[in-house]
C-alpha cells in the first residue's frame, strides 16, 4: 500500500495514497466536525458542509471528506475562514432543530453536542430564525423510536440500511424544506420492510433514531460514526 | 387485494412490458403510468419498482420529488391555488389555508369523495388577479377565503340542480 507524508495541524502523519482528509485526521486523533461522512461509501456525500478545513496553497476552504490527502499537504483544521463555513453550516441546521438534550435519549452521545463543543458555539441560533417541522413521532417499532423533527439528513441510516445491508427500508422523500427520511409511502416502520437490526440507529449521529431501551445502547450496540 | 388494486396492477403491468429494465426509465415509467391512471397508486409504485429492481423508497422518494407526480387520485374538479411572487404577496397562504379548512384536505390530496383535489401551482401568468386560484383549469382572480365560499356553493347549487333534473 502506497502512503503519502502530511502535516495536519502540526502533526506529522501517514496515510494512505487516495484517503480522504477527514479520515486520514480521525484515525489520528485529529476531529474534524462531520455528519455525512461513511468511510465505506464509494462516493462522499459532502451534504453537511461541517467539515471545511484550510489547505496551504488553496485560495478558499475545502471539505475534508472530498479532499484525497496528497505528500506534502499542509492542512490546518482550525483556521478562521474554515471555521466560520462550519459555524453557519452548523447554526443553519440548529435553526430547524428542536434542541431539547435535557429529555433527549441521544444526550451524552449525540454528535451535535461535540460539534457544538468544538465549534465553542451554543447549540442555538440568535442569526437564523427558527423554523421547525413538527412532524410526527414513530414510535411503531418495538427496537426504537424515530423523530424525524431530529433528524439532521446525513443519510448515513439510508446508506446502512440499502448498500451495507441490502435491504433499503429507508430513503429520502419530498423536496426542500419538507425533505425527510422515511419509508415507502411514509408508512410506519413496522409496517415497512425493517428487519429490526438496529443498524440505522448505531449509525445515526443525532437523537432522530434512538433506541427505545436505554440498556440497548450501554450494552454494547453502542453509538458512534 | 381488493378489485381496484389488481385492475391497477394489470395496467401497470401493460405499460411496465413496453420498457427495459433500467433505472433510466423510472421517470418515463412514471410519466406513462400516472398517464393512464391520473395518479400513481401505491399498488402501481411496488409494481415498478419490482420491474426496475429497486427498492420501493426509490420509487416513492422520485414521485414525492417532483410536483408532475400525484399519490392521490385526481377530483372531479381540479384546485390549483397560485404561489407565485405575487400571489404569495397577496396573500396566497390565507388563500390555500381557506381551501384547506373548507375541504378538510392538504394540499397534494384528494376529497374522500373525489370531487376535488387541491395543490399548489407558481405563477399561472394573471398576477394582476392575484390572489389568484385555478379552478378546474380556469384562473380566478382575488380568490379571498369569502370568494373560496362563493365558489364552493356555485359548485355545491350546481350539483343539486343536476341531482334534481336527473330525478
Ligand atoms: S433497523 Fe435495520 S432494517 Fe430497519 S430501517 Fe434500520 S437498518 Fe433498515
Ligand atoms: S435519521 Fe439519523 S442517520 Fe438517518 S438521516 Fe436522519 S440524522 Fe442521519
Ligand atoms: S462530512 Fe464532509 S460534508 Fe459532511
Ligand atoms: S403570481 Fe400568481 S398569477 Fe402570477
Amino acid at each position: 500500500m502506497k502512503t503519502v507524508s502530511l502535516t495536519i495541524d502540526g502533526k506529522k502523519i501517514r496515510a494512505r495514497e487516495g484517503e480522504k482528509v477527514l479520515w486520514a485526521a480521525l484515525d489520528n486523533g485529529i476531529y474534524i466536525p462531520n455528519l455525512c461522512a461513511l468511510h465505506d461509501a464509494l462516493e462522499p456525500f459532502a451534504a453537511c458542509r461541517l467539515c471545511f478545513v484550510e489547505v496551504e496553497g488553496k485560495k478558499q476552504p475545502v471539505t475534508a471528506c472530498t479532499e484525497a490527502v496528497e505528500q506534502g499537504m499542509v492542512v490546518n483544521t482550525r483556521g478562521p475562514g474554515a471555521l466560520r463555513l462550519a459555524r453557519t453550516a452548523f447554526e443553519l441546521l440548529v435553526a430547524s432543530l428542536p434542541v431539547d438534550c435535557a429529555h433527549c435519549p441521544s444526550s451524552g452521545s449525540c454528535e451535535l453536542q461535540k460539534i457544538a463543543a468544538h465549534l465553542s458555539i451554543k447549540l442555538k441560533t440568535k442569526r437564523f430564525r427558527k423554523l421547525l417541522r413538527e412532524l410526527p413521532i414513530d414510535y411503531s417499532s418495538p427496537l426504537f423510536i424515530y423523530d424525524p423533527n431530529k433528524c439532521v439528513l446525513c443519510g448515513r441510516c439510508v446508506w446502512i440500511c440499502r448498500e451495507r445491508l441490502g435491504i433499503g427500508t429507508l430513503g429520502f422523500a419530498h423536496r426542500g424544506f419538507d425533505r425527510l427520511v422515511t419509508t415507502f409511502g411514509s408508512e410506519p416502520i413496522s409496517e415497512s420492510k425493517c428487519l429490526d437490526c438496529g443498524e440505522c440507529v448505531v449509525a445515526c449521529p443525532t437523537g432522530a433514531l434512538a433506541f427505545k431501551d436505554r440498556q440497548g445502547i450501554k450494552s454494547g450496540l453502542g453509538k458512534g460514526g | 387485494m381488493t378489485k381496484e388494486q389488481a385492475e391497477v396492477k394489470q395496467q401497470t403491468k401493460r405499460i411496465l412490458n413496453r420498457f427495459g429494465r433500467k433505472r433510466g426509465n423510472l421517470v418515463p415509467i412514471l410519466q406513462k403510468v400516472q398517464g393512464k391512471l391520473g395518479y400513481l397508486p401505491r399498488e402501481a409504485m411496488l409494481e415498478i419498482a419490482e420491474f426496475l429492481g429497486i427498492p420501493a423508497i426509490d420509487v416513492y422518494s422520485v414521485v414525492t420529488f417532483y410536483n408532475q407526480f400525484r399519490l392521490n387520485p385526481p377530483g372531479k374538479h381540479s384546485i390549483r391555488v397560485c404561489l407565485g411572487t405575487a400571489c404569495h404577496m397577496k396573500g396566497g397562504y390565507i388563500t390555500l389555508d381557506a381551501w384547506k379548512r373548507r375541504l378538510c384536505i392538504d394540499r397534494g390530496q384528494t376529497t374522500p369523495d373525489r370531487e376535488f383535489d387541491l395543490d399548489i401551482v407558481a405563477c399561472v401568468g394573471c398576477c394582476v388577479m392575484a390572489p389568484v386560484s385555478v379552478v378546474d383549469d380556469k384562473p380566478q382572480g382575488k380568490v379571498e377565503p369569502t370568494k373560496v365560499d362563493g365558489i364552493l356553493l356555485s359548485f355545491k347549487l350546481k350539483k343539486e340542480k343536476q341531482g334534481k333534473e336527473s330525478q
